[in-house]
Formats: C-alpha cells, structure tokens, sequence
C-alpha cells in the first residue's frame, strides 16, 4: 500500500506528497499533460525537442542543470506519445533548490535562441543514433504508419522524419509552452524524506503566483475499428529476415488492458513462455521472438516480432506464430499458467516500488490517467483476470482483420 | 515577492556523513563466505553466486560464457523448460552472467518464495548436464545475433578498442566471432562446469528483507556443496603500438562511433581515487566539460562520456561518443583541446566545489536501497578492497585540490597516450 496526501493550488497545479523516511533523498516529479500524440501532423518530434529546450535556462535562472548539481541533485525527463515526465533527486535537506528551479521554468523560459540552435543538432542526432543507424532501426516508423490513419499514434515520440525537427522555430517554442506547460496542465509529486506541511508551504511559496493557464482539452481523432488487414513488405541491408506483427489492443483505463497485458507475458517474456519455447527451442524457426505492448493512454498496438533461423521462409514463420494464436483462442489456458504471469507481475510491482523515484513517477502516471489512489488497485484487477478473459481477449484481438504484418527482409 | 534569481540556501553535500551500511558475514559449514545487508521495505530479496569462472580461466574463446549461459538449460532431474517454469511459477527472475576474473548466476525473488527455489539453484550448481541440442540452439541464435550486432558501429568499436589496449589474446580483449561459437564443443563446457562451479567454491551475496532463518536455509542448501576457492590468473596484457585507427563498416552510416582510450592502473593504484574525480570534471556527468562542449555548445552528438573501466587486473580510461560522421573530426580535436585546458589551467574552485557535491548527492541517492548497497560491497570485496576505499573515495572528493587534478591530468591526459578510434 502505498500512502500519499494531496492537494491543488489556487491555480491549479495538483500536488501529491508521499513521505518514505528510510530514505535521505528527496524526488520532485513534475508531469505535464502533452505528449506526441498533441502534435502537429506537420510538425512532428516536437513535444521532445521541446523537452530538451526546457534544460536551456529560464526566466529568472540562466543554467537549470548547474544549481542543481551544486545542491548535490541529478534529473533528468522522458517524452513518450502520452505525457512528458521531468523528474529530480536530491538530498532531502536540499529540496528547496528543485522548487525554485521547476517553478522558475514553470513560470516561463529564457527562450534562447543558441539553445535551440544546439538541441536540434542535438535532437537530430539522437534521431540519427536511435532510428537511422541502427539495423531495424525503422521498423517502428513504417509499423505506425501501417496500424493507424488517424490517431497520432503514427508518428513516433522522435518525430516522423528530421526535417521536422530542423525546421522547428522559436515562435513555436513559445506557443507551445503557454498552450501546454502551464500548472493546470501539470501534476508535481514529492517524495521521499520530507512532510505534507513543508511542501505545501513551499509549493505555495515557489509555484502558486504561476498563472494558471487554459487547462488544454485534448481533442485527438481516435482510430476507427480497423476492418481489413495490412500488410507490407521491406527489402532492406540486413543481415536477417524479421517478421513483425501487431493488433490493435484496448486502451489503458480499459478492464481488457489488464487481459492483454497477461496475455503477451503468456506469449512471451520467460524461457517458459509459450512462443519462445514452442518456435524457439522446439521448432527452430526463430533465433529470438518477443510480444509485447506500449502499455499506451489511448487504444494501443499488440506487436509480436522475431528474427527469422536461416533458411526458413518468413510464410512459415507466420503460420508458426498464427499457429499459437490458434491455441489462445481455442484452448482455455490452465490455471497454472494464468497464476504464474500472476505472480511474475505481482513480484516486478514490488521491484519498483523498491525506488522511491519510481514511486513517484507510478503516482504522477495515475493522478494523470485520472486518480492517483489507482496505484493501490493494480495488483487486484490483475488478479482478477480469468482464464475465460484470456480466452475471449485472444479472440477479440488475434483477428485476421485487426492485424497489421511487416516483413523485413534482408536484401542480401 | 520572492526574489527568484536568488537561489535558496543550500547544505553543501560535501559536509554530510556518508555511511556505507556495513554488511553482516556468516561462513557456511563448507567454509562459502556469505555477505548480506538486511534493509528495504518491499518483501524482497536477491541472492548472487559468484564463482571464478570468467573468461580469464577458460582455455578456449567463449567456453566461460557458454557455460555460464547453458549451466541452467538442463540437469539430470530437469529440461530447460520446467527449470524455467519453476522460477517463473513463483515470479523470479535467475539471471547469469559471465565477466572477466567471475561468473554469476542471480536470482532475484519475493522473499517468501525462496525456500522452493534454493533447492533448484542448488541442482543447477551441482548437476547441470548442458544438453546438446540446447548447445546447437544456443550457437544458432548468438551467431545470428552477432551477424546483427556486427552492423552497428558502437558494437565494433567497443570491441576493438579492448582489442587496442589489452591485446587480442587477453580476456578483456577476446572477442566472439562466427568460427569461435562453431569450435565449441560440449565436452569442454562440462570439463570446465566441473573444474570451476563443481569444483570450484562461490561466493554469496544476499540483499534485501531478509528471512530470519537465511544462514540455517543456505546451510541447508548449499553448506554442503564440495569445492575449493579458486583465484583467476592474471594475462599477459600486449596492446597494440600502433594508436590511430579508422573503420569503415557502414558506407551508408550516418554517424561514427568515437572510441578514445587509455590504458590506466586497477583500483590498488594510489591514483585511481584521484582520476575519478579529475574523470568526473572531464566527462563523468551531464555537467561535465566534455558534455558542456561538444553536446550543449557544439550539438555534434545526443551524448559523450568518459569513465575508468571496471577492470580487475588492469583498467582503462575511456571516452566514449556517437557523433554525425561529418563532425566526427572535430569532436576528437574537441576532446583534446579539453584534455589541454586540464593541463593547463588550475580548475577554479567553484567548478570544482560543484563537482564535489554533485558527487556526495550522487553516491548518497547510489546507497538508497539494499541491492545497491550490495552491489558497492560486491565491487569493494572482488577487487580485494576494503572498506576504507569507500571511505577514502569520500575523502579524496572532499579534499582533492585544483593543484593535485592539474598534476594528474599532466599525467595521464596526453594525447600521445590514447588510442584513437572512429567506426563509420
């Protein structure tokens, strides 16, 4: 059971304090309510670049990153499609330091002009890194495109291509910072060795005289049902064939998720999972085969992928996997093996909940989907799940017409 | 209203008490020394076997870690598959990996499952048979994988630039190749399974909320496994004169993975402590010189940095980048205009004050949690330390001067000493 106490500030930046004394540190975690997915189609990769230019000085304080070293902090930030996280640790006897910097950045940024110069190079070549040179590095681009039309879970957090990001002007910085940074749009969480009194006395002090701000009403086209199957086809200099597939999922406030996510840790993620070991080590049809989900806000994607043996032709890969879809859908799984995924995900709760950084970004992730008291009910709904969900889950989402497939070929 | 570019009043993290929590040592019947530290609130708990199995002491290239790999696909009793269905069943996690001088194999579980899961660990540590077939699988999938990784650049750097520095034949510069995984033979995975796990004598780490009868549970277990200590010999280290090296892997690459490196004495050396912190000026964190100058000033990469490695017998000092392929160039010249102003110019005090603190807040969040703690431990006792290197690590960060770090790095920061490496 995790404990925590909350409050809102006149202008509306919600505040959350969990206090854990056996640690001497302190995190400040301060998540804002925009991701890839509030973008512009035509200018993508913009929510990250924008994450980079908060580290570029504000208003008031030149450097963000050197005070908070001085105070003896690290920090750092993640976009994702979803939300953006920014988050500090620091010693507790510190704590000050990290409001003064979140709410002098909160409050506005220096705007500089050499730092947006260097963070796209910046941005750029994380691109180049990540998604360019990389073999496969692309995959994810061209699966996003494949499996949605409409929502802007097409594009990738880094941005749909680098143009995007190069082309990115000052005057768009700014527009983006007063539509979505404001602290009706954030949700800050405290943890660590300090007490609900001390916060609220010092987020009144550093972050009530924020303007409040237009709380942003996300207005994002959701994907229609997909109705036919898609598949493509990439010849590319690889050394291997690789096989890709994904389904559209439920969305993460769904009950189903919870099905889902049992289900990929029953296809996958053990050496006793069902699709390493059937086509893996009995079959030999793939030298590495993983199912996994984004776990994202709105109705996400399902993605099985491997690495085809030598020799086997990437149609008989296909049937293989679609063969263990087959027993999902017609065979009820044993209750042994329902109580295993089970349990693998009750002990990964407790490894990080083992950090009190974690903590706080889990509250900060939950106050966002809507309640961050919903920390505390995960374990149950998971157990919950019956292998009758598992049964039904598979059929709704193993449809030929709800999949997308990619073949990666190797060209040599 | 408040005044805000004034920043709040700090405590300097150089003044706190910086404690490493002392670690509680049994010694099992058969004489394994077990380690622990008993902290945390989450019901959980890690164990660690480390055996003087690393690649230091196999005769032949990938044997240590084939073994180390296959050691839980199969015993007398078990297939690979119910071994990993009883480790899932109960949601932990045995994981193992092989090292230079060490091998591993971890588990990682809620506390009140292990007393279904020591007795498995206990088999595979005893009776492991490593299949054939599984071996076949097993040198299939890692040639595969290499075939992948060989297109990556950051990939052939980080193994040529050992190859530079060690020697081909020394264990921290082996590598693994196609014709290397096609030699392995079972026979020697199971003569050298029963040389150095059979025969050999781990020691244990445990970490966590730990069960009040955890020495009586081990005793049970593992006290009467047979086994003598074994130390992992030391190589004869030849690296290479030659020091410039350009690859070219990719002709479609867009970026070039920049290796530079120098060779630099293991933790008993009086300087080591030292060259942390002058390392950690010159590119160990985000505020660093080298971070400063080539990411925030210049953008020629997403990341650079530089560190000592982690080495038994000997270490080196790296740094290490993925930078465009038409700045690559310039980003060398950088690093060694920075090791110059190192050489050059005293560090003021406040830059290096800033260093000093962020350090102390660095290794005090480090210390938060008993696997953490553990983990320094481990470092401190396999490098045959004590805990005075913890503590005089802390006092080296509170009291090194401008003076002695100018002196260093007229030392160990000469170009002419590094090796030079780009990977298109």
């Amino acid at each position: 059971m995790i404990q925590f106490e909350k409050f809102t500030l006149a202008n509306g930046l919600r505040v959350i304090v969990h206090q854990d004394l056996s640690t001497p540190m302190a995190v400040l975690d301060i998540m804002y309510d925009v991701g890839a997915r509030d973008e512009d189609p035509e200018r993508t990769g913009f929510a990250h670049l924008f994450e980079h230019l908060m580290f570029g000085g504000s208003v008031n304080i030149p450097e963000y990153d050197e005070p908070l070293q001085r105070a003896g902090g690290e920090n750092n930030a993640y976009t994702t499609n979803d939300l953006t996280n920014y988050y500090i640790q620091l010693p507790a006897e510190n704590l000050e330091t990290a409001f003064w910097l979140e709410s002098d950045r909160m409050l506005s940024l220096a705007f500089s002009k050499k730092s947006l110069d260097v963070q796209r190079k910046v941005v750029c070549e994380e691109f180049k890194e990540h998604y360019l040179t990389k073999p496969y590095g692309d995959v994810w681009h061209r699966l996003r495109e494949l499996a949605y039309k409409k929502h802007p879970y097409r594009w990738m957090t880094i941005g749909k291509e680098l143009s995007h990001i190069e082309n990115a002007q000052l005057e768009d910085v700014k527009n983006f910072f007063f539509k979505y940074y404001r602290p009706a749009n954030a949700i800050m969480v405290v943890a660590g060795n300090v007490t609900t009194e001390k916060i609220k006395a010092l987020a009144e002090k550093w972050f009530a005289e924020i303007p409040s701000g237009e709380k942003y009403k996300r207005n994002v086209p959701q994907e229609p049902e997909q109705n036919a199957e898609r598949r493509i086809e990439v010849k590319s200099n690889v050394p291997l064939d690789a096989f890709y597939k994904c389904w559209h999922m439920p969305a993460r406030l769904d009950r189903r998720y919870y099905i889902t996510d049992l289900l990929t840790d029953i296809l996958s993620g053990g050496g006793s999972s069902r699709l390493y070991q059937a086509l893996v080590k009995e079959k030999q049809i793939f030298s590495n085969i993983e199912c996994y989900h984004f776990g994202s806000t709105d109705a996400g994607l399902l993605a099985i992928e491997g690495k085809l043996v030598k020799g086997i032709k990437i149609e008989d890969a296909e049937n293989a996997v679609e063969e263990q879809l087959d027993k999902m859908k017609n065979e009820l799984v044993s209750e042994a093996e329902l109580q295993k995924v089970k349990n693998k995900t009750e002990s990964m709760i407790a490894f990080e909940d083992m950090s009190v950084m974690n903590r706080a970004n889990s509250l900060a992730y939950y106050e966002l989907l809507g309640d961050a008291s919903w920390i505390n009910f995960e374990l149950e709904k998971y157990g919950s799940v019956t292998t009758g969900d598992i049964l039904e889950e598979s059929r709704r989402i193993f449809r030929k017409e709800n999949s997308n497939t990619l073949y990666y070929l190797s060209q040599n | 209203m408040i005044d805000r570019k004034q920043a709040p009043l700090i405590i300097d993290a150089v003044n706190f008490d910086l404690r490493l929590k002392p670690y509680q040592k049994f010694i099992l019947n058969n004489g394994i020394e077990v380690y622990t530290i008993d902290a945390g609130a989450e019901e959980v708990i890690l164990i660690e076997w480390v055996y003087a199995a690393g690649n230091c002491l196999e005769e032949q290239n990938l044997v240590a870690a084939t073994s180390n790999f296959l050691l839980r696909n199969g015993t007398t009793k078990r297939t690979a598959f119910e071994i990993n269905e009883h480790f899932e069943y109960f949601g932990s996690y045995l994981n193992r990996s092989c090292s230079h001088e060490t091998a591993s194999i971890t588990l990682h579980s809620l506390s009140k499952h292990i007393g279904e899961l020591l007795p498995v660990v206990k088999e595979l540590l005893i009776d492991s048979v490593m299949p054939e077939d599984e071996l076949v699988i097993y040198i299939q999938n890692m040639k595969q994988r290499l075939k992948v990784n060989l297109k990556k650049s950051d990939f052939i750097a980080g193994r040529l630039i050992d190859v530079y520095l060690f020697g081909e034949q020394h264990p921290y510069g082996r590598f693994s190749s196609f014709e290397a995984f096609d030699a392995l033979q079972r026979d020697q995975l199971l003569e050298f399974y029963k040389k150095y796990y059979q025969q050999g004598k781990p020691i244990l780490f445990v970490a966590g909320k730990l069960p009040p009868d955890l020495e009586n549970l081990l005793n049970k277990n593992f006290g009467d496994l047979p086994g003598i200590k074994i130390k992992a010999p030391e190589a004869p280290i030849q690296s290479f004169i030659e020091k410039k090296f350009r690859i070219n892997n990719d002709p479609d690459g867009a970026q070039g993975a920049i290796r530079i490196a120098r060779p630099f004495p293991n933790r008993h050396h009086p300087d080591f402590l030292k060259a942390q912190m002058l390392n950690a000026l010159f590119g160990g964190f985000f505020g660093s010189r080298l971070m400063k100058n080539i990411r925030e000033d210049k953008g020629y990469t997403y990341g650079i940095h530089s560190y000592l490695q982690n080495h038994v017998q000997q270490s080196a000092w790296m740094i290490s980048t993925e930078a465009g392929k038409e700045v690559c160039e310039a980003t060398i010249e950088e690093v060694y205009k920075e090791m110059k102003e190192l050489r050059e110019e005293l560090v003021k005090e406040d830059e290096l004050k800033l260093v000093r603190n962020y350090m102390m807040g660095s290794i005090l969040g480090d210390l938060d949690g008993p696997f953490q703690i553990i983990a320094r431990w481990k470092n401190i006792i396999l490098n045959d330390l004590d805990e005075s290197y913890f503590y005089n690590s802390i006092n080296t960060i509170r009291t090194i001067t401008g003076e002695e770090i100018r002196e260093l790095a007229l030392k160990y920061l000469q170009p002419e000493q590094f090796y030079e490496l780009v990977v298109v």
